[in-house]
């Protein structure tokens, strides 16, 4: 019992390279999701053409309305522009946040040789427990929201939001907004990150601690993952929808 | 005090110190949330998502602290 320490890394570990471009296990987990997502997304395809559809097809159903309800409410009539990309936020940051939760996922181990020494590091690990896709992720809805902010407003009023040259109060609160943007895309990376790899780092560390027998005890803590992998997506989502409406809206 | 032992010691200071705030933060918003919901019960559901809204940004700031912590202890 000298040296067992539970396996704890920051970053996804590169398991194997295709041509110089090194795959983790996060970049493993993420594309296997994204397969998964594709046969759900026929499954629903092909029960929409059906007169008797399932009941899976029903449940899927009332997530994509609950989902487009709550984003109408606050884009109004632009969602028919905007759900295509937020929808697909929603389920991909879903899937890959309860990724990390099914059994396997962390703990099967695949031996990798590293300038000569030997390491075991885990197979598969859950998609936004990387930095890296997080930051992806985040990078994308802000530059979306400027994107569109520069095509709905156009580029003078667009620009004028930050460089506001009225007074120079004016002036500094356009030049804070614009750092705002800036740290808008850590705080998205860091919230999705920081949530779902404290739920790992906890769900290793809990059982670890615990005798085999008494380890039914880390099952609230399982159940408080699904939940906060639920609401994280919900969150990063929501955070999104009000940021894109705030930067094609001309308000102020 | 060697590198180690401060490095423990960083690890939970950054974390204890942290989640100070926005403890304080979600309490005030939940208490707030229902001051709010006892004055307009029929409101339920806008308050509901905005308060789930509010403390989902109060918590980010403890997870920034939380990740600091993971940073100075793994890496």
């Amino acid at each position: 019992m000298a040296e067992m320490k539970p396996h704890i890394s920051i970053k996804g570990e590169e398991l194997f390279e295709i041509a110089h471009f090194p795959v983790t296990n996060s970049v493993l987990t993420t594309s296997l999701v994204v397969v998964g997502f594709l046969f759900i997304a026929s499954y629903y395809f092909t029960q929409v053409k059906k007169n008797k559809r399932s009941l899976g097809f029903y449940a899927i159903n009332e997530l994509l309305t609950m989902i487009h309800g709550l984003m109408e409410g606050v884009l109004h009539n632009k969602i028919k522009m905007f759900f295509g990309l937020l929808g697909s936020f929603f389920f991909f940051i879903l899937l890959n946040n309860w990724s990390g939760l099914i059994p396997g996922v962390g703990t099967i181990l695949w031996k990798v040789q590293e300038h000569g020494e030997t390491h075991m590091i885990p197979l598969f690990r859950g998609g936004t427990a990387d930095l890296n896709t997080t930051f992806a992720l985040a990078a994308v809805s802000v530059f979306t929201a400027q994107f569109f902010g520069f095509k709905y407003l156009g580029a003078v009023v667009h620009l004028g939001k930050y460089f506001n040259f009225k007074d120079p109060v004016m002036l500094f609160v356009g030049i804070l907004e614009l750092i705002l943007e800036a740290a808008r895309i850590l705080s998205f990376a860091f919230r999705l990150f920081g949530n779902i790899f404290a739920g790992e780092v906890l769900l290793t560390i809990v059982p670890f601690l615990l005798p085999v027998y008494l380890s039914f005890i880390s099952a609230p803590m399982y159940f408080m993952e699904i939940f906060v992998g639920l609401v994280q997506a919900l969150v990063f989502v929501i955070l999104s929808t009000i940021f894109i409406n705030m930067a094609t809206s001309h308000d102020h | 005090m060697d590198a180690e032992s401060m490095r423990l010691l960083g690890t939970a200071l950054a974390i204890g110190l942290g989640a100070i705030g926005p403890g304080l933060a979600i309490g005030l918003i939940g208490s707030r949330a229902m001051e709010a919901l006892g004055r307009n019960p029929e409101a339920e559901a806008p308050i509901r998502t905005t308060m789930i809204l509010a403390a989902a940004f109060a918590e980010s700031v403890a997870i920034f602290a939380l990740v600091v912590a993971l940073i100075i202890k793994f890496v």
